[in-house]
Formats: C-alpha cells, sequence, structure tokens
C-alpha cells in the first residue's frame, strides 16, 4: 500500500503534467475517482479505532482537497495558455484597408452655398426661390431696367423661344427677380437669401455662361445702409474665417438699388470684388405695391462660384464644369 | 473710358500721385481699372539731328551719319536704316542708353567703324508705331532734348469702367469736374474759344423731329487742308485714349470728343445738296455708313437728311456719300444734342455702335453745345487753315432740369447716420448743384450735364458718395427676433443631397442648355424649349432631362480611367407643355462600374438595377413606393420602371438602352434614374408607434412560380390577404438555373408574425401560414419546394 504522501506526490506531479483538459480529466478520475487509490486507503478504515478512523480521514480529506485545488489550477493554466495561443493565432494585420462602401460627395460650389446660407439663417434669413425663365417684368422692368436702357448692356441675355407661356422670355441674368416674386407675395418685413443658377452669354477662363449667385434681401420699415454694411461685412469675415478681413464698399451703379455699392475684399493680390449690393430702389419698392416712405430695404448679389473658388483656393472657374471626378473628389 | 494722365493733370493739377488719383476715383464710384505706362522704361535717348551721312565702306547697307545731339561735337553713328535721310530728326540712344528688353548701348566698333550710340526706330523704343525703320519726328523737335520729355513718355494711360449714369464722366473735362469735386477745389473753368468769323457762309437746318434733336448746331469752314499732319500732341492723346489717328478734321472731332465728351460730325459740304434736315428715316430710304454697311432705314432711326436723302444716321455714324477725305476743301460741323430715348437701344439693334452713340445714349450736355463747336472751329483753323461762318443754332426751348428736393431725415434713415441740411447742401453744392435750404429741406436743380438726378434718391447717393462710403458707420443691425418655420414636410435639400452622397454618389453641375440630340436619346423630345441666341449649336436647348449630362459625364470620366462612377446632380428642367412652361426640380442619378468598390474581400459584381432600387427606396423611407415595369426613350425596354408614389409617378429608374450605351462608348450600361425633387422633399412628420412586448416570429415560405410572375404581385396579394399579426413579408432568394425547371423561379420569402397583445401560439402561426400559400397557389400557381 502506498502512503498517502506518496499518492499525494505522484497525484500532483500527473496534475502538473497534464496539458490539456482531456488529459486533466483522466488524472483527476486517477486520482480522485471512485476507483482512486486515496479511496482504496479508505477500505482500511474499518479495521482502525474511533480515533484512527478520524485522524486517517481527515489526513485522506485533506489529501483530496490539495489534489482538487491543484486541478483546479491546471485547468486555470491550461484555459490560459489556449486563449493566449488563440489570441496569437487571431491577430489582424490592421493596416489593411477598411471595406464597405465608399463615399460621395457635394460640388464645391453648392458646398459653398450651403456655408452661405447657413451663415445667413443663423441671423434669420429665409431661403427663397424662384424660376429660371424668366419673363421681362421680373427680370428687367420691375427691377427698374427699361427696354432699351444701356444698363441691359451690362448683362448679356439669353434668350428662349415665344410660346404660350409668353414672348421675350429670358434665362434669368441674376437672382434679382427671386426679389421680385417674393415682395409680390409676402408681407413686409422681409428677409431673404435666394440662391440659384443664372445666365450670360460669356464664356472664358473667368465666365461661365451659366454660373450662381445668391441674391439678399431685407426691407422693413428702418433698414439703412449702415445695416447693409454691417450684415455684408460680419458674413464676409464669417465666411472666410477672417475677423479681420478688410472689407470695402465702393460706390457703383445698378438699376434696383440706390445708392448702390460694389464690395471688394483685401485679397494677396489686392482688392477683389466679391458682390454688388445696395438701398432698394424706390421704383422696384413701387413696382411691387410697398410704400418706399414706409420701408426702407437692402440687397445684395453675390456670386457663389466665386466664393467656392476663394473658399477653396480654385483658379479656374471652369473645373467646375468639367465634372472630372479627379477633381470633385477632393470635397468628400 | 480710357485717357492720357498727364492730359487730365493739365487741366485739373493737383498734388495726387497716379495710386491716391485712381484710388479717389475708384472710391468715388469711377472704378479706374486699369493704369498702364504709355512706354516701357528707357533712358539717355536725345532727340537728334542728322548732319550728313555716307556710305559704310566695309558694308553695303549700312551707313555713316554725324549727329548732332546738342552737344557741341557732333557723334559718329553708324546706322543700318534705309529711312535715314539728312535733316531728319530722330531718336538718339547714347552711350550708356537703357533700352527695353535690358539693352545696353555702348561705344563701339561696326565692321572697323567706331559708333558712338543709336539711333531708334519706335519698336527699339517699345513704341508700337507699326513703322519699319526709324522713328521720324516733327521737324520742330529740339535738338538734344530728352526723348521721353519731348514725347511726353512719362505718362500713364488710365481706363475708367464708368458706370451707365455717369456720361457726365465720359470726357476730360467731365472726369476734371469730378475729380475737382472730390478734392474740394474749384472746377476747372472751360474757356471759350474766340476765333474770328471770315466768312458769311451758312446751311440752313430744319429740325422736324425737334423732340430728337432739341438742339442742333452748326458752322462752315471753307477752304480748310485737310491733308495737313496731325500734330504729336492730338495724335498722342487720342492713341492713349484708344482712338486711332486717322486724318486731321476727324482727329479734331475725336479729340473735341474726348475733351469736351461733345460728339460732332464733319460733312463735306460739296456734296451736301440744300437744306440739311434732321428726321426720321422713311421706309424705303437706304444709306451706305462710314463702316460700310448699307442699312434699310426704319421710322424709329434719326437722320441727317440733305434733299436728295439722308446723310448720317444721327448721333450713330456719319454715312458715306458725305463723309470728309483729305481732299476736301469746305466742311460744315455739327454739334448736336439727340435725346437719349431716340438713340438707347439702336446698337443692339444695329449690332454696332460708336463712341457717339455710347455718350447720346447716356445724356450728352445740351448746354456744352456751341463751346464744344467753337473749341472743334479753333483747333481747325489754327491747324488747317481756312475761314469760320457764324454759328447757326436751332434749339427747342430747352427746359431747366426739374428741381429734386432732398430730406436731411431722409438722408439720415437712408444710410443710417446723421446729416444736417447744411451738411447736405454743401456736399451737392461740391458736385455743380444749384441748392437752395427750405427747414429740412435742400430743393436742388442738377447741372445740365447730370442725366442721372431725378429722385430723392439720386441726391442721397451723392451725399454717400462725396461724404465717402467708408466713413458710414459699420453697427450690427438690429433686427426682429422671429424664428424661421421649420415644417416637417418639407425635407431639407442639404440633408437630402448629404444623404446621397452618403449612398456613394459624387454630386456634380451641367449646363442647361444642351444638344437637341441629347433630348431626343434620353427624353424622346423633338422640340425642346430653343434658345434664341445660344453660345454654341451643341447649347441651344434647355434641357427637359438630367440623363444626358450624367451620361456625357460617365463618358468623360471613363476617357479618364475612373472605373467605377456614381453621379447625382439636383437641378431644374424645362417642359414645354400645350399652354405653359413647366420647370420642376429633378434629382437625378447614375450608378456605373462595380456594385462595391474594388476591395478585398469583396464581391465582384457589376451594379444592377436593384442596387439603384435600394437608394431611391432609402431616400424615399419611410414611404413606400411601387416600381411598375414601364417604357421610356433612354431605357432598356425590360430593365426600365415609372416609381409610383401614391398612385402617382414621380420618376424613372431603369439600365440605360444598349443604343446609347454603344452610341456614347459606355462599354457597360449605367442604371439611371430621375425623380421629382418635390416628391423626395415631401414627406409627413413621424409618429411614433407602440413597440410590441411579445416575441416575433418568422416563417420562411419557398415557392416554384413561372418566371413571368411578378414579385411585386405576389407581395401585394399576400399582404391583402395577411390578417393583421403579419408584421413584414419580404423577398430573400430569388434563384433560377440549375436544378429548376425552364421557365420556373424559386422565390423565398421570409414572414414576420408579431401580435401586439400577447404571445403568438403555434395554431394562430400556422393557420396564417396557411393562408399565405393557399394565396400563392391559387393565384399563382405556386408550388412548394421543400
Amino acid at each position: 500500500m502506498k502512503t498517502i504522501s506518496l499518492i499525494l506526490e505522484e497525484g500532483l506531479k500527473g496534475i502538473c503534467s497534464a496539458n490539456d483538459y482531456a488529459s486533466l480529466d483522466v488524472m483527476k478520475a486517477k486520482y480522485l475517482g471512485k476507483s482512486s487509490e486515496l479511496t482504496g486507503l479508505l477500505k482500511q478504515l474499518g479495521s482502525m479505532s474511533v480515533e484512527e478512523k478520524k485522524a486517517f480521514g481527515a489526513e485522506v480529506n485533506q489529501a483530496k482537497q490539495v489534489l482538487e485545488s491543484a486541478i483546479l489550477a491546471q485547468r486555470e493554466c491550461i484555459a490560459k495558455r489556449e486563449l493566449s495561443e488563440r489570441l496569437a493565432s487571431e491577430q489582424l494585420d490592421v493596416g489593411m484597408p477598411g471595406r464597405g462602401k465608399g463615399l460621395g460627395g457635394l460640388h464645391p460650389v453648392l458646398l459653398a452655398r450651403q456655408r452661405i446660407q447657413d451663415i445667413f439663417k443663423s441671423v434669420g434669413f429665409e431661403i427663397a426661390d424662384g424660376p429660371e425663365v424668366e419673363s421681362d417684368f421680373h427680370n428687367f422692368e420691375a427691377l427698374n431696367i427699361p427696354k432699351n436702357h444701356p444698363a441691359r448692356a451690362m448683362q448679356d441675355t439669353f434668350y428662349v423661344e415665344n410660346g404660350a407661356w409668353g414672348n421675350g422670355m429670358v434665362l434669368r441674368t441674376h437672382t434679382s427677380p427671386i426679389q421680385i416674386r417674393y415682395m409680390l407675395n409676402n408681407p413686409v418685413p422681409i428677409k431673404i437669401i435666394a440662391p440659384g443658377r443664372v445666365y450670360r452669354v460669356d464664356s472664358d477662363a473667368t465666365h461661365s455662361p451659366m454660373f450662381h449667385q445668391m441674391e439678399g434681401l431685407w426691407v422693413d420699415s428702418d433698414v439703412s445702409f449702415s445695416d447693409l454694411k454691417a450684415t455684408l461685412i460680419d458674413f464676409l469675415r464669417v465666411f472666410f474665417e477672417k475677423p479681420d478681413l478688410k472689407v470695402r464698399f465702393r460706390p457703383s451703379f445698378f438699376p434696383f438699388t440706390e445708392p448702390s455699392a460694389e464690395v471688394d475684399v483685401l485679397g494677396e493680390n489686392g482688392w477683389l470684388e466679391v458682390g454688388g449690393c445696395g438701398m432698394v430702389h424706390p421704383n422696384v419698392l413701387r413696382n411691387v405695391g410697398i410704400d418706399p416712405e414706409k420701408y426702407t430695404g437692402f440687397a445684395f448679389g453675390i456670386g457663389i462660384d466665386r466664393f467656392a473658388m476663394l473658399y477653396y483656393g480654385v483658379d479656374d472657374l471652369r473645373l467646375f464644369f468639367e465634372n472630372d471626378l479627379a477633381f470633385l473628389r477632393q470635397f468628400q | 473710358m480710357k485717357f492720357s494722365e498727364n492730359w487730365l493733370r493739365e487741366i485739373l493739377p493737383n498734388d495726387l500721385n497716379t495710386e491716391q488719383l485712381a484710388s479717389m476715383l475708384t472710391m468715388a464710384g469711377l472704378e479706374v481699372e486699369a493704369a498702364e505706362p504709355v512706354a516701357k522704361d528707357f533712358s539717355n535717348v536725345v532727340v537728334a539731328e542728322v548732319l550728313s551721312i555716307s556710305k559704310h565702306e566695309n558694308a553695303d547697307k549700312l551707313n555713316v551719319c554725324t549727329v548732332s545731339v546738342g552737344t557741341q561735337t557732333p557723334l559718329q553713328i553708324v546706322c543700318g536704316a534705309r529711312n535715314v535721310t539728312v535733316g531728319a530728326k530722330v531718336p538718339c540712344a547714347l552711350v550708356g542708353a537703357e533700352l527695353p528688353g535690358d539693352f545696353h548701348i555702348k561705344q563701339a566698333k561696326v565692321r572697323g567703324i567706331e559708333s558712338f550710340g543709336m539711333l531708334c526706330s519706335g519698336s527699339e523704343l517699345g513704341l508700337d508705331d507699326g513703322v519699319d525703320g526709324l522713328l521720324l519726328l516733327d521737324n520742330s523737335a529740339p535738338v538734344g532734348m530728352d526723348f521721353r520729355k519731348y514725347y511726353q513718355l512719362d505718362d500713364i494711360a488710365l481706363t475708367l469702367k464708368l458706370t451707365p449714369n455717369r456720361a457726365d464722366c465720359l470726357s476730360l473735362n467731365g472726369v476734371a469736374r469730378e475729380l475737382a469735386a472730390l478734392l474740394g477745389q474749384e472746377s476747372p473753368r472751360v474757356v471759350p474759344s474766340q476765333i474770328a468769323l471770315s466768312c458769311e457762309d451758312k446751311v440752313g437746318v430744319r429740325v422736324e423731329a425737334g423732340d430728337a434733336c432739341p438742339r442742333y448746331v452748326t458752322r462752315v469752314i471753307r477752304n480748310v487742308d485737310a491733308a495737313v499732319a496731325t500734330p504729336i500732341w492730338m495724335k498722342q492723346r487720342l492713341e492713349r485714349s484708344g482712338i486711332r489717328s486717322l486724318s486731321i478734321l476727324v482727329d479734331v472731332t475725336n479729340y473735341v470728343l474726348l475733351e469736351m465728351g461733345q460728339p460732332m460730325h464733319a460733312f463735306d459740304l460739296d456734296k451736301l445738296e440744300g437744306e440739311v434736315v434732321v428726321r426720321f428715316g422713311k421706309e424705303g430710304e437706304s444709306i451706305r455708313l462710314l463702316n460700310q454697311k448699307d442699312l434699310n432705314l426704319t421710322s424709329d432711326l434719326l437722320v441727317i437728311a440733305d434733299e436728295s436723302g439722308p446723310l448720317a444716321l444721327a448721333g450713330i455714324m456719319g454715312g458715306e456719300q458725305s463723309a470728309i477725305s483729305t481732299d476736301t476743301r469746305n466742311i460744315l460741323l455739327e454739334s448736336a444734342f439727340f435725346s437719349p430715348q431716340v438713340i438707347q437701344g439702336k446698337s443692339r439693334l444695329l449690332g454696332f455702335g460708336s463712341e457717339s452713340s455710347h455718350r447720346f445714349e447716356r445724356g450728352v450736355d445740351y448746354a456744352n453745345c456751341v463751346l464744344a463747336l467753337e473749341r472743334a472751329s479753333a483747333l481747325i483753323l489754327e491747324i488747317c487753315g481756312g475761314s469760320a461762318g457764324p454759328i447757326t443754332d436751332v434749339s427747342a426751348p430747352i427746359h431747366e432740369r426739374p428741381s429734386v428736393s432732398v430730406r436731411a431725415a431722409r438722408v439720415s434713415k437712408v444710410l443710417g447716420l446723421d446729416f444736417t441740411v447744411v451738411e447736405v447742401s454743401a456736399l451737392l453744392s461740391r458736385l455743380g448743384m444749384c441748392c437752395l435750404i427750405e427747414n429740412d429741406v435742400v430743393h436742388v436743380t442738377p447741372p445740365s450735364y447730370r442725366f442721372d438726378i431725378e429722385i430723392e434718391e439720386d441726391l442721397i447717393e451723392e451725399v454717400a458718395r462725396l461724404h465717402g462710403y467708408d466713413a458710414i458707420p459699420v453697427k450690427p443691425a438690429l433686427c426682429r427676433a422671429v424664428m424661421l418655420e421649420s415644417p416637417a414636410e418639407a425635407r431639407d435639400i442639404d440633408a437630402l443631397r448629404t444623404m446621397v452622397a452618403l449612398r456613394e454618389y459624387q454630386e456634380v453641375i451641367n449646363y442647361a442648355f444642351v444638344d437637341q440630340s441629347w433630348e431626343a436619346d434620353f427624353g424622346g423630345r423633338t422640340d425642346s424649349l430653343k434658345v434664341v441666341n445660344p453660345i454654341a449649336s451643341h447649347m441651344s436647348v434647355m434641357r427637359s432631362t438630367l440623363i444626358g449630362g450624367l451620361v456625357s459625364n460617365l463618358s468623360y470620366n471613363i476617357n479618364r480611367k475612373q472605373p467605377r462612377v456614381r453621379l447625382f446632380e439636383i437641378s431644374r428642367v424645362f417642359i414645354k407643355e400645350a399652354d405653359q412652361l413647366l420647370q420642376p426640380e429633378k434629382l437625378a442619378l447614375l450608378a456605373w462600374g462595380g456594385r462595391e468598390q474594388e476591395q478585398w474581400g469583396g464581391q465582384d459584381a457589376p451594379v444592377d438595377f436593384f442596387d439603384i432600387k435600394a437608394d431611391i427606396e432609402a431616400l424615399l423611407a419611410p414611404r413606400k413606393a411601387s416600381f411598375v415595369a414601364c417604357e421610356h426613350p433612354s431605357l432598356h425596354p425590360g430593365r426600365a420602371a415609372a416609381i409610383i408614389l401614391d398612385g402617382t409617378s414621380i420618376g424613372f429608374i431603369g439600365e440605360l438602352h444598349p443604343r446609347w450605351v454603344q452610341k456614347y462608348d459606355l462599354n457597360t450600361p449605367p442604371v439611371v434614374a430621375e425623380l421629382s425633387l418635390d416628391a423626395l422633399r415631401c414627406r409627413s412628420r413621424i409618429r411614433a408607434m407602440a413597440v410590441s412586448k411579445f416575441q416575433q416570429v418568422r416563417r420562411d415560405i419557398a415557392v416554384l412560380v413561372d418566371e413571368v410572375v411578378k414579385v411585386e404581385d405576389m407581395l401585394n396579394s399576400m399582404y391583402q390577404r395577411a390578417s393583421a399579426i403579419v408584421t413584414e413579408i419580404n423577398v430573400f432568394d430569388l434563384y433560377k438555373g440549375k436544378g429548376i425547371p425552364d421557365n420556373k423561379k424559386s422565390l423565398a420569402f421570409k414572414v414576420i408574425l408579431q401580435d401586439t397583445r400577447k404571445t403568438l401560439t403555434d395554431e394562430e402561426v400556422e393557420s396564417v401560414m396557411s393562408s399565405l400559400i393557399a394565396e400563392l397557389q391559387q393565384r399563382f400557381g405556386a408550388t412548394l419546394r421543400a
């Protein structure tokens, strides 16, 4: 008969050498199962006195406990090793490219439009819209540009064929007809911006026959030229993210505003024209049934394409209309 | 308006440098568009006289000249120009001179003979005179004088970009007058020219169109020498204004036009018959103009005529028949005022204009006619000789300009800066306005040369201009704090665009005018809205569909080796209907190439109809559209669908027709779609529904049906048969091919069932499922697959 201590010694050795769960289970059956040597030892109990039984039983139980905890520890050890082996085998090359859907993108001119809109919306300007094939009335007459006036030569106009929709209809040369439509249909106070495509007979490196304008209009009981300056300067500084941007207003002429001004900003190469503006001409207000004695207003028009060029550092207008994905994909 | 800066300084001496001058004019609304030196830099060039010429002993084509340059000893200079003559005055570059093009003049031996300088041609000095050979100077040129000084080359040509309201600044005197006002100086006085009358001749004038021609002033000048050369100073000033020197009489009228702003015309007196009549043209009359164009006259064209017929198109261009030439001896000079309304629009109508019409249609100073005529007469007598007759002045009583009133309070309100009536009056007076103060109002009589002062705002603008736009304060505008409405029904376009971009589409912008063939190919239209004056024939109609632009963008990008393209555009289209023109906004999509971007572990399948359909369904969610097979001129007839929402067609989707795939070189077909933007934007506010706490159950049905059976019909039919506990039925597999009989397809549907009040029993589920299966069997002849 082996002694308890010998069994214990062999048992611990066997458990420690079990490298996987299966051999550990074999060890467990061998040393702690029903037919194990320790269980066999208990058969001697019958020939022992009460005192001896107590002592021997305790000794056997203690040995069982030692073996049990050794099995537990070994089980944990195997688990740990197996986990680390699995983790090692599951390593990814995290530098591989991501997979799935790609990205589209928005057109830079329309991104600039969005940016301008968001800025004006933040001080309560609403967005208005209008048709692109316009009547002479909305595009010219109502804006105080009578037929044959030399001012018409300032904007070379595309005409469309006559039809049931009217004679002498034009592709709008500016977004200003939206002013007229809005004022005809809405009560004062009016505070809108109106983005849109406009058309002029002009095509070279700096002119496109179709381009984008943003019209602004604010009519209320007490709107002044000073408000116009403040609004546009604020806008330009926010848009270009330059709090100290130099802006100047210089006298100009538009039939639909008076006083009128061109707006320039100081860039790296000197002053750069970015838009036209002025106080809404009293004739224009009268044409839409607003009393110019009671209300005053300002209007402005800016070239969105030009703003996009300046903001994104694009130096050729034509890039915007070629729709080359190599160019457009920069604006994701 | 382009002119010599020195000329302006001669009329109004001032201390400003060029930059300050340009800035002052620009900030007053006379934008200086360009300020360019009239000559390139060069130095040490003087006026020289050729004293003698002898042949170079070693070179046939060279001469050895002795040249006086004003120093005691003449210089020996070798010269190759053929037009060198003894006595000629020419510019001479001295040793040490630096000429344009970094050309240094040194003492040198030319074929063995010493040369102490160079006689210059215009081009060697950077002057584009178009002459081959030495620049020959006037005999009066003082020998030894610095050539730049003699030729007034230290001068700047200023170009003003004038707005149409400022006709009064279309002359040197006008610009000087404005500058004086800006500087607060006295306006330069135009001193009337004094000439002696030495003949009695005059031509009768009859003005039949008095409203169109309120003033017509003429004078006869006899015995002029029209062949005399134009003095260099006049030629230079004309050229620096961009006007070519032609002959002395034409040059004088152009000179006075530039100086005083009064267009003038000289007729050859000997070619006139009888009285001069100012009248409108008559149908049937025609005239050959100085630009060699024959024009049939109409009753809205004002003409100057004599007894034999029209002589000139009033205020626009003279006629060839009565034109002056260098042989002309006797002339009739005209200085008139034609109403702007009569000239306006004519240059567009005729397709040409002139310096005259440009001024008359904007307004010419009617008080200036006689002064200008006297000035031109004096110049002609001085340069060409001759004897002048008396002035014939046929004037309708020209009304004083109506007085305009301006209220100081209104000025303050419009500008946002307080002005007193005295300040307003002081500023306006500087502009030559006659001001009368009454309480808070200034009554203003504008000068005869200002055609743009008619209402109070015109004066407010003048006050702002003179005060300076820069000096108007900037303070944040005060506004009512009214919030913008934000209706759920109108989806923000930018949000929609972002959503499309996130589904891999790149936004593009195409021109709205396209080739008619695109309209036929992609819209089946042969009569799209025409542009009357297109810039090119391939941009001659307005598009009714956006597909053409996207296909063209695709082709462009395929040519640039893009392997996979997804594009979208939002824009208006233009649709001619019987009695109206519709201009709805559309969203168009195009997808071409792989379903996925090329990537590791990805699928290698081309994009198809259903990929784009999913995009459209996502854009429309939570609303559900149905897709109904349809035919469309741009699409594959078996792979096209109309998109139906609430019973209305809102667009189409499909594979591009193989014809167009071939015609536009696309290799493989793109899938395209176009939808109404309004339909995409319109959505209803989301109302949340209770989510069931009870478990949902999924059951699948796999069936075989004839290939032609439409899945959408099966789904609709099942939905109709289903009880309320069915929350979703959908297809999750479609299979044709091996193991499936010909003309059949296998479809697998999933059915989701759920009750909001209790857990479903097996019996309930089975009962629903058998009714759905029965529906498929009865209506579509489906057989259940194991």
